[in-house]
């Protein structure tokens, strides 16, 4: 137990942490971005969908403890790499210059990570921790996105989910080991085209749901 | 064609390692633009022994690109702003008449600072002795094909053992992660059929010390490799992330 301990509170112990945690997060983006889809066949399947959530009691509240456990994890682990890394250089440059490695996404990720976890609790209190009675979710989606500063904030916060997963999904399998000179080209173009369909994809839904509901 | 060019450089200046520092400008004129970085140094130093002034302390040693003594952050780039260039490879002719030059030393919490622009990288040197090396009995050479090196594995070898330790990786790091001369020494030894039998313990025992240094996490941001006058690229960093997993998980190794 002590070898698990140290191996994973060591520097790359915690970035495995942050990388396997990231991908479960990945997996779970792409099958809410399905979930979502139900949206646009109206309010039937939007809520039948929502029901058909529900219905699975033990097995939904098995993967929710389990994204629960991923989310403390990665933001623990993460804040604790943050302060780290501050710490490893107490006196900065007087001239700060890139020698071009560094991205807007890699460079601001502590700080998205922090708005996405400020926007998931919202999120959560918004559409998730309600009672399903009078108001239908589909109902209560609607409603929300007749305002158009919810539909701001939810398509500005989805821009910040991209840049996250613009660096995160690359550099988790970086972090695993995974790179390889015939993949690696893949594995940079998919990031990318992941970081769009995170923001076009959910980015869009609001404006949509907001014109077609 | 040689040019002159004049210069203003504001130098960080720091006694020792106790004193705070300060940044000190100093007016350069006629800089020709054949001298190296270190040159032009040179020549500021000596009119300043001349004059009885205290010379700027910085670290050189080779000035041929292949000790990995030099090392300034030079405008906020460790070796200056030339791809795949040690400081003393540098040439003024890669700077303009009238140029403010900032010129302070690399930092890091791992590497503090000596005197002036010189730091102390023996954090690197415990890097190594944690793991950076092979042991092997002395006495006569073994018969070379009794260890048979694909060439591209050699070659791959050979790319991470490009590495001289200068310590530009650290210094540009957003982080100050050691991450990338760290690597470089595990996967050169970890492609070579006399580094694997010690790979497993090599990687934790680095790691290990990588952390006690002071150093801080590779977030992959890539700066070191840009940075890295040798052009060592993060593949090693895979590489020692893929080794660490191996050794942690499944070899005896604690
Ligand atoms: S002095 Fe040897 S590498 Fe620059």
């Amino acid at each position: 137990m002590g070898w698990l301990v140290s191996l994973l509170g060591s520097s790359v112990g915690k970035k495995w942490m942050m990388a396997v945690t990231g991908f479960a997060f990945l997996g779970f983006l792409a099958a809410h971005f399905a979930g979502n889809l139900t949206v646009f066949g109206g309010r039937e399947s939007f809520n039948g969908y929502a029901q058909k959530l529900q219905s699975l009691g033990p097995i939904l509240h098995l993967f929710r403890a389990g994204l629960i456990a991923c989310a403390l994890v990665h933001i623990t682990t993460g804040l604790l790499l943050f302060l780290q890394n501050r710490r490893a250089r107490p006196v900065g440059y007087q001239v700060a210059a890139s020698a071009g490695g560094r991205t807007l996404s890699s460079r601001t990720m502590p700080y998205t990570g922090l708005l996405i976890l400020a926007f998931v609790v919202f999120h959560l209190f918004h559409f998730t921790f309600v009672p399903p009675a009078p108001l239908t979710i589909f109902d209560r989606v609607a409603a929300a996105f007749r305002r158009p500063e919810l539909v701001a904030l939810y398509t500005a916060m989805m821009v910040v989910v991209a840049l996250h997963v613009r660096h995160g999904f690359w550099s988790a399998f970086q972090t695993i080991g995974a790179h390889h000179p015939k993949y690696m080209p893949w594995i940079f173009a998919l990031s990318l085209a992941a970081a769009f369909a995170t923001a076009i994809g959910f980015g869009s839904l609001p404006i949509l749901v907001a014109a077609l509901v | 064609m040689s040019q002159t060019i004049r210069l203003t450089l504001k130098i960080w200046r720091q006694k020792g390692p106790a004193d705070p520092g300060r940044f000190e400008t100093v007016a350069v004129d006629g800089v020709s633009t054949d001298m190296s970085f270190l040159e032009m140094l040179d020549v500021v130093n000596e009119k300043r022994i001349l004059e009885g002034g205290e010379p700027i302390a910085f670290d050189h040693d080779c000035r041929e690109g292949i000790c990995g003594s030099c090392g300034a952050v030079v405008n906020g780039r460790p070796h200056g702003h030339l791809r795949g260039t040690t400081l003393c490879q540098l040439h003024m002719r890669h700077f303009r008449d009238g140029d403010t030059i900032v010129i302070e030393p690399f930092r890091a919490r791992a590497f503090p600072v000596i005197k002036d622009l010189v730091v102390d990288r023996s954090a690197l040197d415990r890097l190594i002795q944690a793991g950076g090396y092979v042991s092997v009995n002395t006495g006569s050479a073994p018969e070379a094909n009794t260890l048979p090196v694909p060439p591209d594995r050699a070659e791959r070898a050979m790319d991470a053992a490009a590495c001289i330790g200068c310590g530009a990786c650290v210094a540009a790091c957003p982080n100050a992660s050691a991450m990338l001369f760290t690597s470089a020494k595990v996967s050169h030894l970890a492609l070579l059929p006399q580094g694997r039998p010690e790979a497993a313990r090599r990687v934790l025992a680095m790691v290990r010390a990588m952390d006690a240094c002071g150093f801080g996490n590779c977030s992959n941001h890539r700066e070191c490799e840009m940075t890295c006058p040798k052009e060592i690229s993060i593949v090693h960093i895979a590489r020692l992330n893929r080794e660490a997993l191996k050794a942690g998980f499944l070899s005896p190794e604690a």
